[in-house]
């Protein structure tokens, strides 16, 4: 997938490096007791700690640390037994204790990889940084006042993992790609709900371009806090041009944090962060440094699940699927478990079809997750074996599954109740030729005459009389025979 | 009935046991004399009703039978602790008004305990000083006054108020803080007993940060078994400060009376610099005598990098509190300073914080702000954190050694509350002599061992390996029973 | 090191403490006094030495995770300069 800026002075590619900050899973925040739930009144799921109130003292949550370590194996990356929090300080009106709590020079988990599964069923490898943990800021509402923000603590102090890659990715569209990856990971682990509508996953770019060829990196812009994979590529592709705009031009690019405007469709500068930073980082002196041994990540090494590259492999061998149809049933483990269980001892080629198709058209319409399905595993499954052992046929097959999306029925019930049993009986499906062949007695001289292309006409005439019924394959044998000269 | 604020914590704990008297009674006699004694300025708050409610209290456990080691002892509490309901300024405009709606753990430890607030104390600006001069408040008073020379002296700082309190009687026992000696040398200045122990052994939860990886409570009392007594409540694991120790407390009154005999002193050869005070030396010679002839055996040792102490704590002591102090931005609590209408957040932050902090602390947080900024980290902070490493490494080397070591507590005695102290350097050198032991994490304390020659009380600082304030009160107790130093009566 | 005015301009700003133009020289000149005398750690060795940056070498205890504080806005609120249904308010942010 190449992407290329067609300029003036010549062609431009993209470098993109993606830093995500995903909400840990877990009840209470990273260093205090208060509930990490999403939603409630304002400052009520806020302690002392968490406001910044004088004396106050940060404790650590053993599970946003083991959280961080499996999120770390979940993404092949080296975990470093002894990191050290350190204090970002800097002043803004939602984090009271005028620094944040985060990791520095030696984060919780350090190099890794992320695969890519690429549309042609091809993949790419995306380089990771590092991972840290650090506190999330309280929230400031700008619109509820004329000369005012106001201040809700409740999320200040929840735990974030920091995720940055590598400045690997080279197009929007791989951007996406990697954030549904990370996203895949992240809730095959258990260690972030992934959602960027509530802000549990949120995506800041760093992008520049440079003329395809050149391997030095120009001038970055930080896109902050994209709040949807689209939106993200959207922001990239726009940003993209515009560096590319600017350096056609004549024009510098100044590095410098950026804001991207969905309705709108660009980016612009934040008026809030114009002033140079200097964090100052230091080493938290409220907190020693963070330790654990190889036998702690190896408990954890061993309560990982299946990840979805692993499964992907699998769906290959075990399933005989192609690699494109493997990556889209493993990217959501729920898609996944599902597909295993209608394939489970049957077809795995018709099972995907069904999944794939079938399944997955219904949930897109209602816009429900598969755990939701209207059809259970089972029942497809069983709906399956029916087609298997001849019961229904597959345009059989298809009307019972639409019975079984509104009535959320079995298909064995549903075939009992409408009567919709294929019939193989010879002796009955004879019959209904029978009178077709004395009711068209034109038709048979044509055929005989060697217009065999209205078979499917006698076949239909057939079907017609048995109420569709009629086993397809045994009909036209059966007709070929009767209609033979 | 005997003056009850002569008594020790000791004598008052046996005697209320012994129902002498109640612990009412001895609250009234504290509360009268801190009526009596508002010209010292020791305290930013008072609590008189609370006081009264909470010795009601301990007379009704007494009844009971369910006193707790320090029932009915009325305390003054420093004002950097925490305290629920109750104003908490650390000294500061900025945090004027303040009412926590927590208790910090060693005052809740004291108030378990049975123990009686008093009020708060004054300090030095959010612990910053060694005269008590930068309270917001104004200064604390020296009880002592000189013999031959007119006007108040300062009790040093930043815990002024705790020692003037105690040493003045108006309480019988008083927390500090010491950051860099600020329990000790004001204990110096003003002929008390004052005890930083080991970092980790008293929680900071509720604390007002000052330096996080220097800080530590401490017990200030008119002799060496009540700080015992005071230190064996105060301190114990809590599990809500990560760099609080998961030890045992030890009964810190039990290690009283095993005297030195067999002991080893270290005598570090680089605390007596050219120009040491004459009469500070001295007394320092007397307290070397005093522990030899209690059968210890004083052993020269050398601390090279005690020169470098002072600039080190003078980079890492700012650069933690430029941070800790960030929170106070007039938003959640404090002070907040408004410029005209339409005034951004940063110009609120600006003005609040310029009118909020003194002039110490203003210059704290910008030489702490400096030495953590970009191109300049590694040059100062990260440069004294490895210095202060070597400092430490000397203590552990010593205490290879040696079981203790006594050095002077301050390089003079109190000085004039009108001497002009515009230099802040020379300021700074107050605390030449504690400041190491605060940077290497081990405990000190300060014993008063004798008066200069204008009457002036100086004293000796016991240091001992991390976690060993068992010995360090015992080789403070073989002074204080050599020195037998006259400390002040209670006023009149 | 002596510190400039527009250094001193330059920390006060990220401290968030307002200087006034007219005591920028004297504060510049106490602070550059305090810097020369702390430089003189310069003269120290530390080739090999590993920073001490807390007061204690205990190991960094952990929690569980479960939630044990909030549901105190009150509390929360009771000191703030200005609050307004159950918010902080604080002079408009524009971003
Ligand atoms: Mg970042
Ligand atoms: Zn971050």
């Amino acid at each position: 997938m190449s992407y290329v800026i067609k300029g003036e002075t010549g062609d431009w590619e993209v470098v993109i490096g993606l830093e995500v900050h995903a909400q840990v899973i877990a009840k209470s925040k990273l260093f205090s007791g208060a509930s990490a739930d999403f939603g409630a009144g304002p400052n009520t799921q806020v302690s002392f700690i968490d406001a910044g109130m004088p004396g106050m003292l940060p404790v650590i949550n053993e599970h946003c640390v083991a959280q961080a370590v499996r999120t770390g194996l979940g993404l092949k990356a080296k975990i470093n037994q002894r990191s050290v929090f350190a204090r970002k300080n800097y002043f803004y009106a939602d984090m009271p204790q005028g620094y944040q709590i985060s990791q520095y020079d030696m984060p919780i988990v350090g190099e890794g990889m992320l695969i890519l599964d690429m549309p042609d069923g091809g993949t790419r490898a995306i380089g990771i940084e590092r991972l840290h943990l650090e506190q999330d800021a309280g929230k400031s509402i700008h619109d509820m006042h004329a000369s005012s923000s106001l201040i809700d603590l409740n999320r200040s102090g929840v735990a974030l993992m920091e995720i940055v890659s590598k400045p690997d990715l080279r197009t929007p569209e791989e951007a996406g790609i990697y954030l549904k990856k990370l996203r895949s990971i992240l809730r095959y682990l258990g260690t972030c709900d992934g959602n960027m509508e509530e802000g549990s996953l949120r995506c800041d770019a760093n992008v520049s371009v440079r003329p395809v060829g050149s391997v030095d990196l120009r001038t970055r812009c930080e896109i902050k806090n994209v709040n949807s994979v689209r939106f993200v590529m959207e922001a990239i592709a726009y940003e993209a041009q515009r560096h590319v705009d600017v350096y056609e031009s004549g024009g510098a690019i100044a590095q410098e944090t950026r804001l991207f405007d969905a309705n709108k469709g660009e980016t612009r500068t934040m008026r809030s962060k114009e002033m140079a930073h200097d964090y100052r980082y230091f080493p938290d002196p409220d907190l020693l440094p963070l330790e654990f041994d190889d036998a702690y990540v190896a408990k954890i090494k061993a309560t990982l699940p299946e990840l979805p590259d692993d499964k992907k492999a699998r769906f290959i061998t075990d399933y005989g699927l192609n690699a494109y149809d493997a990556g889209v049933l493993v990217a959501d483990q729920d898609n996944a478990a599902y597909f295993e269980a209608v394939a489970k001892g049957r077809d795995a080629k018709l099972a995907n079809n069904w999944v794939s198709s079938n399944v997955f058209a219904v949930l897109n319409a209602r816009n429900v997750p598969i755990t939701e399905s209207p059809v259970s595993a089972k029942h497809l499954g069983r709906l399956l074996d029916l087609i298997s052992d001849n019961t229904l046929s597959s345009r059989m097959a298809k009307d019972v599954f639409e019975i079984m999306i509104e009535t959320g029925k079995d298909p064995e019930s549903i075939v009992e109740a409408g009567g919709m049993k294929q019939i193989t009986d010879t002796g009955a499906i004879e019959a209904a030729i029978d009178q077709v062949v004395a009711q068209n007695a034109d038709k048979v001289a044509q055929y005989r005459a060697g217009k065999v292309q209205i078979m499917g006409w006698f076949v239909g005439q057939v079907m017609k009389a048995t109420q569709g019924k009629a086993s397809p394959a045994l009909c036209s044998e059966l007709l070929t025979k009767k209609l033979a000269p | 009935m005997t003056d009850l604020t002569s008594l020790t914590i000791a004598a008052a704990r046996d005697k209320l046991a012994n129902k002498e008297f109640t612990a009412l009674e001895l609250t009234e006699a504290h509360l009268e004399a801190m009526d009596k004694s508002k010209d010292l300025n020791a305290f930013i708050t008072t609590t008189a009703d609370l006081a009264r409610a909470r010795a009601k209290e301990s007379d009704a456990r007494f009844q009971r039978g369910t006193a707790g080691a320090l029932e009915g002892i009325p305390l003054g509490i420093k004002d950097l602790f925490c305290t629920e309901g109750v104003e908490t300024t650390a000294g500061s405009h900025i945090l004027e008004g303040f009412k926590p709606p927590y208790e910090s753990t060693v005052s809740q430890k004291l108030r378990d305990g049975g123990a009686v607030m008093l009020g708060k104390l004054n300090m030095d600006e959010f612990a910053m000083g060694s005269s008590n001069l930068s309270s917001y408040f104004g200064p604390v008073k020296n009880p002592w006054k000189a013999k031959n020379r007119d006007g108040d002296l300062v009790p040093g700082g930043s815990s002024g108020g705790s020692a003037a309190a105690v040493a003045g009687h108006l309480v019988m026992g008083a927390t500090g803080t010491d950051t860099g000696g600020s329990i000790r040398q004001p204990a110096s200045f003003c002929g008390i007993v004052g005890v930083k122990p080991t970092y980790g052994r008293c929680s900071r939860w509720g604390i007002v940060a000052f330096a996080s990886s220097l800080d530590q409570a401490g017990p200030m009392t008119r002799n060496v078994r009540d700080a015992a007594i005071m230190l064996t409540v105060m301190c114990g694991h809590d599990p809500k400060d990560s760099t609080s120790a998961p030890l045992a407390v030890p009964d810190f009154e039990a290690a009283l009376g095993q005297g030195v005999k067999g002991l080893r002193i270290g005598i570090p050869k680089e605390y007596r610099p050219e120009g040491l005070n004459g009469e500070v030396a001295a007394l320092w010679d007397k307290g070397i005598q005093w522990l030899k002839a209690a059968g210890a055996t004083p052993v020269e040792i050398s601390l090279p990098h005690t020169k470098s102490a002072l600039p080190t704590y003078y980079i890492v002591a700012p650069a933690e509190a430029s941070s800790n102090l960030a929170r106070y931005d007039g938003v959640r609590f404090g002070l907040r300073e408004r410029g005209l209408l339409g005034d951004s957040l940063d110009s609120m932050y600006s003005k609040t914080r310029a009118a909020g902090f003194g002039t110490e602390v203003k210059r704290r947080i910008l030489i702490g702000t400096y030495v953590l900024s970009a191109g300049y980290y590694d040059a100062y902070y990260l440069k004294a954190q490895k210095v202060r490493a070597l400092i430490a490494k000397d203590f552990t080397d010593a205490f290879d050694k040696v079981d203790a070591i006594l050095t002077p507590t301050a390089p003079t005695a109190a000085f004039g509350l009108d001497d002009k102290q515009d230099d802040p350097i020379a300021m700074y050198l107050n605390d030449v002599f504690t400041v190491p032991a605060s940077l290497a994490g081990i405990p000190g304390a300060s014993v008063p061992a004798g008066l200069n020659s204008e009457g002036l009380p100086l004293g000796l600082q016991v240091l001992t390996k991390r976690w060993d304030e068992e010995t360090m009160f015992r080789v403070c107790q073989v002074l204080e029973e050599a020195a037998n130093f006259p400390s002040l009566k209670a006023r009149p | 090191m002596s510190l400039d005015n527009a250094t001193i301009r330059r920390i006060a700003t990220l401290a968030r403490i307002e200087v006034p133009a007219a005591e920028l020289e004297a504060a510049a000149a106490k602070l550059s006094g305090i810097l020369s005398w702390i430089e003189q750690l310069r003269e120290v060795n530390t080739d090999n030495v590993t920073p001490m940056s807390g007061g204690t070498d205990l190991k960094l205890p952990w929690r569980a995770d479960i939630v044990t504080e909030g549901g105190q806005p009150d509390q929360v609120l009771a000191n703030a300069p200005e609050a307004h249904g159950g918010f902080f308010v604080v002079p408009k942010v524009v971003e």
